[in-house]
């Protein structure tokens, strides 16, 4: 990623750019467990901001409460310039259409083709059956949605049962659905942590250089150090729902953020 | 390895209300068998009236012939009513299901206003809906339609909804995440998910359909079952044997139909 980050604006060639992303004392409780403990944390456009923590950090749940998939106990959002707390329910799914969203589990559609799955992309601006199912879609909405699987390398899979493809396969069609979505910022929830290593690689180089191609504020959650490390501008830790590091990749000590891995990385000391 | 270890006893010890509860159970089975089964003398005179030469089983054999075409055509008007009763019952179950479902439903009130309805349109036998269509509707296969229709609304709309509960949530969430419509959920990942199950549903409908719909003509709801009746009642046992046959055949058809197209489709 090529942003330089500058005393709270960001340099995207010479345009200066403010922050897409800026979150302020967020809260979430469950009742008994407080997972997320007054997190702030502000992400420039086109910037990679990579989220790493143990299991239980709250991680998942600071992205799911970034787009209200879960409504924060307290603390402010303000994405792409909307207070997210204060979206309606009809503003609030205009405002998920700028955010792409790629998880963990891939989360298709089963039994339908991979075609298929990439259209529902558009129902981020198009309602009713053509968005539904391929082969009622308007020529030039299909068109997009072939180009989209191409630019993952997956065109010659379109009319192929999504479930009868491999993971990485599948992870692949889940990131063209996300690109149809002509999305603004992308949340990544460790979608590399269900693949094996070369196939998870692969997923966070393509993700990383579509971001990078489109200009596009990319906010993933990892697991792997070595993905942190050469996939982000700036990484932030979670702790016990704190945030507990905040650095610019270029200067984090891979020895130190460690702590955030429940796993020890090979051959380190 | 060291010593033995005893086999833990065979009968645990239950608690005081397990046993009066058993107790209970077995005094209604056997109060019930003992007001509603037949008298034994009724039930021998009964079966000897049966088998005898000139009875009732004598007076089936050789099955009547004579009508089976007449009996061809109507029972083609009561598989039109299975099938017609069926379909629009599904059409009807599937927004039924969708208000009944948790995360579907657009408001709670509204989910158990219609798990409701379809309980109580299972509930009542599909007879009883019949002489209801027929007092608003009039005799003939249009009742036996309606009650059919009823019927399986409450049958496929508590299965739908069943399946739409059980769904996996994860690609509803992935779209709701993109912004999209209720619908678009809907048709975009809980039908694909949930076809197989719709699929199956649906044919167990159909085959309910037919067997119920062979009945209907018993109160006038059109049908076969209305020419059964009359043969009964004109004491035509020959004809009655030949109509049942013929509706034997009609009900295995369908369910080995339906077998098939499950076998292919699921």
């Amino acid at each position: 990623m090529n942003a330089l980050h500058v005393a709270g604006t960001t340099m995207a060639g010479s345009t200066p750019v403010g922050p897409v992303l800026q979150v302020s004392g967020l809260v979430k409780s469950y009742g008994g467990p407080t997972i997320l403990q007054g997190v702030s944390f502000t992400a420039f456009a086109g910037v990679s901001l990579a989220v790493i923590g143990a299991n239980g950090s709250g991680k998942s749940t600071l992205l799911k409460c970034l787009i209200r998939l879960i409504d924060p106990t307290s603390g402010r959002i303000e994405m792409l310039g909307h207070d997210v707390g204060a979206l309606s329910d009809r503003a609030l799914r205009r405002f998920r259409s700028r955010v792409g969203v790629v998880w963990q589990k891939h989360n298709l559609v089963p039994r339908i083709s991979a075609l298929s799955n990439v259209l529902h992309g558009v129902q981020s601006r198009m309602s009713g059956p053509q968005s539904w199912w391929q082969w009622a879609a308007p020529e030039p909405v299909r068109a997009e949605a072939m180009a989209c699987l191409a630019r993952v390398g997956v065109a010659d899979k379109a009319l192929q049962r999504v479930d009868s493809l491999s993971g990485g396969q599948q992870q692949r069609v889940a990131i063209a659905r996300m690109l149809m979505q002509r999305p603004q910022i992308v949340l990544a929830d460790e979608p590399d942590a269900s693949l094996d290593p070369q196939s998870g690689e692969d997923v966070m180089r393509l993700l990383s250089d579509l971001a990078r191609q489109d200009g596009l504020t990319l906010i993933v959650i990892s697991h792997r150090l070595e993905h942190t490390m050469e996939f982000s501008d700036r990484i932030i830790g979670l702790s016990n729902g704190h945030i507990a590091l905040d650095v610019a990749t270029a200067k984090a000590d891979p020895v130190k953020l460690r702590r955030f891995f429940d796993t020890p990385i090979a051959g380190a000391p | 390895m060291t010593g033995t270890v005893a086999a833990p006893r065979r009968f645990q010890h239950r608690p005081i209300p397990e046993y009066v509860g058993i107790i209970v159970v077995i005094a209604l089975v056997i109060t019930s068998i003992a007001n509603t089964a037949p008298p034994l003398d009724n039930l021998q005179r009964g079966l000897a009236r049966l088998v005898s030469p000139s009875g009732f089983l004598a007076q089936m054999f050789p099955p009547d012939l004579s009508r089976v075409d007449r009996i061809a055509w109507k029972l083609l008007e009561t598989l039109q009513m299975a099938v017609a009763g069926a379909a629009l019952g599904l059409v009807f179950a599937f927004p039924f299901a969708i208000l009944a479902t948790d995360r579907l439903s657009p408001h709670p009130v509204v989910k158990i206003i219609a798990r409701g309805l379809i309980a109580f349109f299972r509930t009542v036998p599909d007879l009883v809906w019949a002489i209801f269509f027929i007092i608003v509707v009039g005799l003939g296969p249009a009742a036996g339609v309606l009650a059919l229709m009823i019927d399986k609304i409450g049958f496929a709309g508590r299965f739908f909804a069943e399946a739409m509960e059980e769904a996996d949530t994860g690609p509803q969430d992935a779209l709701r995440a993109i912004g999209a419509s209720r619908m678009g959920i809907i048709f975009s990942a809980v039908v694909p998910a949930c076809l197989p199950s719709f699929t199956a549903t649906s044919l167990f409908a159909l085959e309910k359909s037919v067997r119920g719909s062979a009945a209907l003509g018993l109160v006038g709801a059109g049908g076969i079952g209305v020419d059964l009746k009359v043969a009964f009642d004109l004491f035509n046992y020959d004809e009655a044997l030949t109509i049942i046959l013929m509706m034997l055949i009609l009900v295995v058809a369908v369910e080995q139909g339906s077998n098939w197209i499950r076998a292919k489709l699921i």
